[in-house]
């Protein structure tokens, strides 16, 4: 994965996908290394007759027009007199995706907040904002596998949304809730935006604010924008866009944001989605045994449901077993993610089908679970 | 990140080829056209070519007339048409080379000189417009990649006109063979070219004692004299801690150009003409004069000005601007 072998590697990517503007931006930089100049020079020539609007393409160029004329000082050696800041962008941009080239995950890593999918979520976006990439995973069986990893925009402060208006982008487990056309945007969001849930149920119990934060495009002018200059949306360039588009499903396609992606083998993640798996069968199993006590036992101390505290919960919940003659529960479709940032920390979402001697009733339900000791317990629960 | 190395060696090699004996009439149009009558020159030029339509100097110094003048267009199909007649001359390359860059046809200009070089790949002339050319087109790429207009705020590239077409165009050649890799070896041998021994100082005015301008025009004569002599590490010690280089490269990178290009002729004379000395309080001076330059392989007459700077009792440069 490492050290030596990552040109032949690099070799490999743009040979065995269809080149994108970034794979061949890679060979002019695999030129360079090599000092091959007039090689690169075409090749970055070749780049920008396709891609005119590859800002970062250009100032490439630029650096190998003018290490003709004189020695170059650094990357992106513009005159002294534009602004710092105005060139750091493209330089960070062209870190970001070497960088992410260079150190794409190994067959046998895979993120550790996918511990469960359910059958008809056919992908799961990870974006990984450190190394400004965004990683397209498909359902193999249940299990993820990386098919496609693209060059992405965060806010301009970084991570950890808290409040409208702080540019950050938020971490956490989320879902697309909307498909938005080219058509019904303006040209700033490019060629389409999927928005996501933020905030969700724990964004709001933790008191974040803001919303609007999307998937989307770029302006026509620009092939892409620095790895941080939005308010906090996740940015793509419009032919990335529109292929990540290709595999959202609204409603139903996972997007977590980490600040940097926990990477792990299949091993691993099938031994924690196990234990969380055991522990949320003995829930259901407790609630149907109509044994209230133990039932709530699996409820942490500081749970809360919209409206309801610990108590009223369980008072509720005591009141309402206590007068059934019997209760079946039954769980399908449910999906596990592990929560980026917090410590073990997962958000289950799954089809309830309550029925009772009283009401039945089938729903899309959310808990979000937290390893307390060695115990798994529910720290909110919800509509899903 | 990244660091490029210069992919362009330089290789200087003197050449020595022949100066084609002027006929009289041509020599006149070019002491006029340098005497700035260009008027007159185009009509002693225009005649000349009357009788001789073909004759490769007159056109050559009717290319450069209409240049002079402002006329791009006539002047680029002169050279345009003298490449195409003697394509082993690098000298129309150059000056087309030059009217593209003065039009912001970087590209055009490039081409032209790297067509220049390829005929002779000792020319360097062509390797310092050359330069200055892919700097230029730098600058353009920069721009589309920060979408700015730097235009504006970078000073224009000044590229050297070539004055003297100094290959001799023969009868022979249709027939010539490519430029020789060497042709200081293979070229029939002349004398070298003579070296101007640098002008004695002008004479120094009796000046009050408070008047540091004789102090100082030593100090530029010297200066011109260490670039004379070749003696790179005399030439840069005039140079004062923080001189501002020209590109805004860093000074190691600067000195080392610098050297490379004073080291490289065999023999190099500068000389200074008409100097003046502007005091802008009592230890900062402007120095104006022109530059009269003259190499193995270059010949060239600029407009300069030294901004200097006394520091530890010594007058060193701190700005140097051509033109």
């Amino acid at each position: 994965m490492r050290g030596g072998v990552f040109g032949v590697l690099l070799l490999a990517a743009s040979w065995a996908f269809a080149a994108t503007p970034e794979d061949r931006l890679s060979t002019v930089f695999q030129s360079i290394e090599a000092n091959r100049f007039d090689e690169a020079m075409q090749r970055v020539d070749a780049l920008i007759q396709e891609h005119p609007n590859f800002r970062l393409a250009h100032l490439v160029r630029g650096d190998l027009l003018l290490a003709r004329a004189r020695p170059l000082e650094t990357f992106g050696n513009v005159a002294k007199t534009v602004p710092a800041e105005k060139v750091d962008g493209l330089r960070n941009e062209a870190l970001a995706r070497l960088r992410a080239l260079r150190s794409r995950p190994g067959e046998d890593q895979l993120p550790r907040y996918v511990l469960q999918l359910h059958a008809e979520q056919k992908h799961v976006l990870v974006v990984d904002s450190r190394r400004a990439r965004l990683y397209v995973f498909a359902n193999a069986q249940g299990r993820p596998q990386l098919i496609a990893d693209y060059y992405v925009t965060i806010g301009k402060n970084g991570t950890e949304k808290t409040r409208e208006g702080d540019q950050k982008t938020p971490l956490g487990v989320y879902h697309v809730t909307a498909n938005l056309p080219r058509k019904k945007l303006t040209d700033f969001y490019g060629a389409g935006a999927f928005p996501i849930n933020y905030p969700n149920e724990w964004d709001r119990r933790q008191g974040r604010g803001g919303f609007g934060i999307w998937l989307h495009g770029v302006p026509r002018d620009v092939y892409a924008r620095p790895p941080r200059a939005s308010d906090g949306c996740i940015v793509l360039s419009n032919p990335d866009l529109e292929s990540v588009g290709r595999h959202v499903q609204v409603g139903l396609t996972p997007v977590i944001i980490a600040d940097e992606v926990e990477w792990a083998d299949a091993a691993a993640i099938e031994s924690e989605r196990k234990t969380l798996a055991a522990s949320f069968e003995q829930w259901r199993a407790d609630w149907q045994s109509r044994d209230t006590e133990r039932y709530l036992s699996h409820y942490s101390t500081r749970f809360a449901a919209p409206g309801q505290d610990l108590a009223a919960w369980s008072a509720h919940k005591r009141k309402v077993n206590g007068a059934k003659q019997w209760i079946k529960v039954g769980t399908s479709r449910v999906a596990m993610f592990r929560y980026p940032r917090e410590r073990d920390f997962v958000v289950v979402t799954f089809d309830q089908d309550y029925r009772s001697s009283g009401l039945s009733n089938v729903m899309r339900k959310r808990q979000y679970w937290v390893k307390e000791g060695a115990a798994w317990k529910i720290i909110y629960e919800g509509a899903g | 990140m990244l660091s490029y190395a210069a992919p362009l060696g330089w290789i200087l090699v003197a050449l020595a080829l022949a100066l084609p004996a002027l006929a009289d009439e041509v020599q006149d149009a070019a002491k006029l056209l340098k005497a700035g009558q260009h008027k007159q020159a185009l009509e002693l030029v225009n005649k000349v070519l009357k009788a001789k339509p073909k004759d490769a100097q007159a056109r050559f110094l009717k290319g450069l007339i209409l240049t002079e003048q402002g006329n791009a267009k006539e002047a680029i199909e002169i050279f345009t048409q003298l490449t195409k007649d003697y394509p082993e001359l690098p000298e129309p390359y150059n000056n087309l080379a030059v009217i593209y860059a003065s039009q912001g046809q970087y590209d055009r200009a490039r081409a032209a000189l790297e067509q220049s070089i390829r005929t002779h790949p000792s020319y360097a002339t062509a390797y310092e417009n050359l330069g200055d050319v892919y700097a230029k087109l730098a600058s353009q790429a920069y721009d589309k990649a920060l979408q700015i207009d730097s235009s504006n705020t970078t000073a224009k590239n000044k590229l050297s006109l070539v004055r003297e077409l100094v290959g001799r165009p023969s009868a022979t050649v249709v027939a010539a063979a490519p430029a020789p890799k060497e042709p200081a070896k293979e070229a029939p041998k002349v004398e070298a070219p003579k070296v101007e021994k640098p002008k004695p100082a002008p004479e120094k005015p009796a000046a009050p004692a408070a008047d540091p301008s004789a102090e100082i025009l030593k100090t530029v004569n010297a200066w011109a004299e260490a670039w004379s002599k070749k003696n790179a590490d005399a030439y840069l010690a005039h140079y004062a801690r923080d001189f501002k280089t020209p590109g805004g490269e860093d000074r190691a990178a600067w000195e080392k150009t610098r050297r490379a290009r004073i080291t490289a002729p065999k023999s190099i004379s500068v000389t200074l003409e008409t100097p003046k000395v502007t005091m802008n309080g009592a230890d900062r001076a402007t120095v104006t004069f022109r530059q009269n330059y003259k190499s193995d392989v270059l010949k060239s007459n600029s407009r300069k000005v030294l901004v200097m700077v006394k520091s530890d009792g010594n007058w060193k440069i701190v700005e140097e601007k051509s033109g």
